[in-house]
């Protein structure tokens, strides 16, 4: 896991660690198992056709998880994650696959963000962070914002 | 209702309704393949000897899991036939989500979750005249205490 972070070591601007992520028709279907959204937007060429995306489309929340991990992974196991928000702005659409287990060449996501404010309240160290998703052309599809406390230098 | 407003009475009505309260058991496993299926390989949500071992005590969910299917941030088709039949505009997207996390959730959680209508609002869009309707879920633990809120935006146009 990632170095810890503590609360002295950010400042405004401070970036996140990116996370790289590629999204795949495979990926797709794992995700609909795995939380149970089997909307067939995401994985039914004709459905995705007729609903006017054109193809099938990257679920939302998956994205949200994403940002989740960006988050979880930059302050590990001391910090703590308060609050995540995002907005489904753009589209994505994920790379078929090649062979059963590997995707063909094409978009890689990142995961990105940085520190916009830190505060103490009460006995918190709180960081709030503006975080996005960021597709291949470099467009902000899912755009957010995160609040983590973290652990502290100071003696108590 | 106003001149050309998209929330009809009907809508107005359901503003602060509470819709339905579902019980959810967080299991292992669960968790296990929703962190897979993120591609998360985080040892609190995916070792359940390391997470033990841990301030938590069990497998942690990674944020937003709150049991299978997950409905947190999730606006559901229930929800939407429930808007329509008021009136609402019948094409859908969903605008994201707001996650408020306050205690940790992890296996063997049992969370009750209470799904209501918190607000509509409109306004002119590039869409057109466009419906948001935000649902908040409020998910209390088997302690009694609320282990986190969502927040989703669903927009109709």
């Amino acid at each position: 896991m990632a170095k810890k972070v503590y609360y002295e070591d950010v400042e405004v601007g401070t970036e996140i660690i990116p996370l790289a992520k590629i999204a795949t028709t495979r990926m797709l279907v794992q995700w609909a198992g795995a939380s149970g959204d089997f909307n067939p937007l995401h994985y039914d060429g004709e459905f995705a056709k007729a609903m006017g995306v054109g193809a099938p489309i990257v679920h939302g929340a998956l994205k949200r998880a994403w940002l989740g991990q960006l988050m979880t992974d930059w302050i590990g196991e001391q910090g703590k994650l308060k609050k995540l928000s995002c907005q489904y702005r753009g589209m994505d659409y994920p790379r078929r696959m090649k062979t059963r287990e590997e995707p063909h060449d094409g978009e890689t996501w990142w995961c990105k963000g940085k520190v916009t404010k830190k505060y103490e309240e009460g006995s918190e160290h709180l960081v709030e962070c503006e975080i996005w998703v960021e597709n291949g052309k470099g467009e902000k599809t899912t755009p957010g914002s995160a609040l983590v406390a973290l652990p502290t230098r100071k003696r108590k | 209702m106003a001149e050309g407003s998209l929330i009809t009475d009907e809508l107005r009505k359901l503003i602060g309704v509470t819709l339905e309260t579902i019980v959810f058991k967080v299991e292992e496993g669960a968790i296990q393949r929703y962190a897979q299926a993120i591609g998360d390989s985080n040892p609190l949500y995916n070792d359940p000897d390391f997470a033990s071992k841990t301030k938590y005590g069990r497998l942690l969910a990674p944020p937003g899991f709150t049991g299978w299917p997950v409905k947190a941030g999730r606006p559901t088709d229930k929800l939407f036939e429930f808007l329509v039949k008021g009136g609402a505009p019948p094409r859908l997207l969903d605008g994201g989500v707001e996650f408020e996390f306050i205690e940790p959730v992890g296996a063997g959680d049992v969370l009750t979750a209470t799904t209501k209508i918190a607000n509509i609002t409109e306004r002119e869009t590039r869409l057109g005249k466009t419906m948001f309707t935000t649902v908040e879920i409020t998910f209390v633990n088997q302690k009694g205490d609320v282990a986190l809120k969502s927040w989703s935006t669903l927009i109709q146009f």
